[in-house]
């Protein structure tokens, strides 16, 4: 059952701006002119500009009392190594990318272990919309209506071994069409790994779509997780494995520069990176000269989730 | 120095209009066009680049100098070096205004926690004599021994810029590599040349230009 947690000041989900605005062909033109997009983008019906809309979901009461992010800056500015180490690039070398089909190893610590069709890992469950924060380590942030579904209820039907106390995703490898692994900039293939109790947190989101369509290649496509509380590099892109563990399992960044980056990677506003502060964050979109907004500890997400990390030191287990 | 020739005398004011090309490509951008989801990320890295670029640039004035026997190119050190300084300054402006938005308490911290900040506030600190320095009379007062050495603080600033740069970047030191490179060929022209002064019995010397090469 879904618990709900809607804060009276919340707007109804409606204030999400409608698919139709992205979709308009004369502003999608422009956008895309001003935004350097190729012409051979406009022209490519598979791109990620005209996604597949998703049927059947439903409007979730996790929302944010803020506006979405634009779409267009959501999908122009990502993260995502395995097509290009610069933001700009994965929107760009992920056009060609076809995620279809695709099939997830389910292995370790569970009863259901198999390689899943995505269709049969994500369609027994109901797909919502849930517009989270979403925060990066590198002191920005985004509002994106996510679409997908509890990982919870997910790990559930894998029925989970007794010694299973976390799991590990990983993501495709495949330097043939992930462009980006061709060099040795991070460990490939790209992992991450969450707590037993943090995968089950109602929160954490399976997610295979966002805006309402199917989830663009470049921001992870055909399924990627979404965990709101924790800095954006721990909601792998792209996964092709699941693997329950009895033990804490590795993870890219932490292994790229353990002083840097940790397992738990909880947002924080009061422990820095030790190359920058985390206090304040950047809203993407929001242009020159609005200020940064505060950093809410756990992204805002403290009541759901603080109780996780009772008793721990949040500045050791950053 | 040797009277300018009439074709280098008018390249100067070209050469100028041509400095000025980065910092009026990104006004025209951020005002016609948008800078992306990040303008002031962007806008910073842009600046910081170009401030980059004009110090190895201005650096590379005396080796290609003697690479090329083009004498003439020395008439160009000071401006480039005084755009390196000035993008310095509109890199550093545009985070102080635009990035810290005048947070004064984060600039102290960041200054003083983070290495790579400090290294490229310090980057700035030795530009600064150098940018007062640079006018002919100043040259004059000071005397050219205690000016060139007081100069050769351009060096450092050259390592400062870089090791901001590889200190910054998470993953992919590429970029901070090529620019590791191009100043390692700078500084190690400077090596070589110096050297080559040393031992007067080298028969390279005697085909340079005429007057040995002057190291600053």
């Amino acid at each position: 059952m879904l618990i709900k947690i809607k804060n009276p000041n919340d707007p109804p989900a409606s204030e999400v701006t409608p698919r139709e605005a992205f979709l308009d062909r004369r502003q999608f033109l422009i956008a895309a002119g001003l935004a350097g997009v190729s012409v051979r983008a406009i022209l490519n019906p598979s791109s990620a500009e005209a996604g597949v809309v998703l049927q059947g979901v439903e409007k979730s009461a996790y929302t944010v009392d803020e506006e979405p992010t634009d779409r267009e800056f959501v999908t122009s500015y990502n993260n995502f190594y395995e097509f290009g180490s610069s933001k700009g690039d994965p929107i760009k070398n992920s056009r060609r990318f076809n995620p279809k089909p695709w099939t997830v190893a389910v292995e370790g610590e569970v009863k259901k272990a198999a390689r899943y069709d995505i269709e049969d890992l994500i369609s027994p469950h109901q797909l919502e919309e849930r517009i989270y924060r979403f925060r990066c380590v590198e002191a920005w942030s985004m509002i994106v209506p996510w679409v997908g579904v509890p990982l919870a209820d997910v790990i559930k039907r894998l029925q989970p071994t007794s010694r299973a106390r976390y799991v590990a995703f990983e993501t495709l490898f495949d330097p043939e069409r992930m462009v980006g692994q061709n060099r040795s900039v991070i460990p490939w293939p790209y992992v991450e790994g969450l707590r037993m109790d943090e995968a089950m947190n109602p929160l954490t989101l399976l997610t295979v779509g966002m805006y309402g369509e199917e989830l663009p290649n470049q921001n992870g496509a055909p399924v990627r997780l979404v965990v709101p509380w924790k800095y954006g590099f721990k909601s792998i892109k792209s996964i092709v494995k699941i693997h329950f563990t009895e033990t804490m399992p590795p993870t890219t960044w932490n292994i790229q520069a353990p002083g840097e980056y940790g397992f738990f990677a909880n947002v924080n506003p009061r422990v820095s990176h030790p190359r920058w502060s985390q206090a304040k964050e950047r809203r993407i979109g929001e242009g020159f000269f609005s200020p940064k907004r505060n950093t809410l500890m756990f992204n805002g997400y403290a009541d759901q989730v603080a109780g996780l990390y009772s008793g721990m030191d949040l500045t050791r287990n950053y | 120095m040797s009277s300018p020739r009439p074709i280098s005398r008018s390249l100067k004011p070209l050469v100028f209009a041509l400095c000025l090309v980065p910092l009026a490509w990104v006004v025209y951008k951020a005002v016609f066009v948008g800078l992306g989801a990040n303008p002031n990320e962007a806008l910073n890295r842009y600046l910081g680049d170009w401030a980059l670029r004009f110090v190895l640039i201005a650096l590379a004035v005396t080796p290609l100098r003697g690479l090329l026997k083009w004498n003439g190119l020395a008439r160009y050190r000071r401006m480039f070096g005084l755009f390196a300084f000035a993008y310095v300054c509109f890199h550093l402006t545009s985070y102080i205004a635009i990035d810290q938005f005048f947070d004064w308490n984060e600039i102290w911290a960041d200054i003083s926690k983070r290495y790579y900040i400090t290294i490229g506030m310090a980057t700035f600190v030795m530009l600064v004599p150098l940018a007062v320095t640079s006018t002919n009379s100043m040259a004059r007062r000071l005397g050219a021994k205690r000016w060139k050495n007081l100069h050769r603080l351009a060096y450092a600033a050259g390592a400062g810029g870089v090791i901001h740069y590889f200190m910054m970047v998470k993953a992919d030191l590429s970029q901070p590599m090529i620019h590791a490179g191009v100043l390692a060929f700078l500084l190690g022209y400077r090596v070589v040349a110096w050297a080559r002064r040393r031992s007067p019995g080298n028969p390279d010397r005697a085909e340079s230009t005429g007057r040995p090469i002057q190291v600053v």
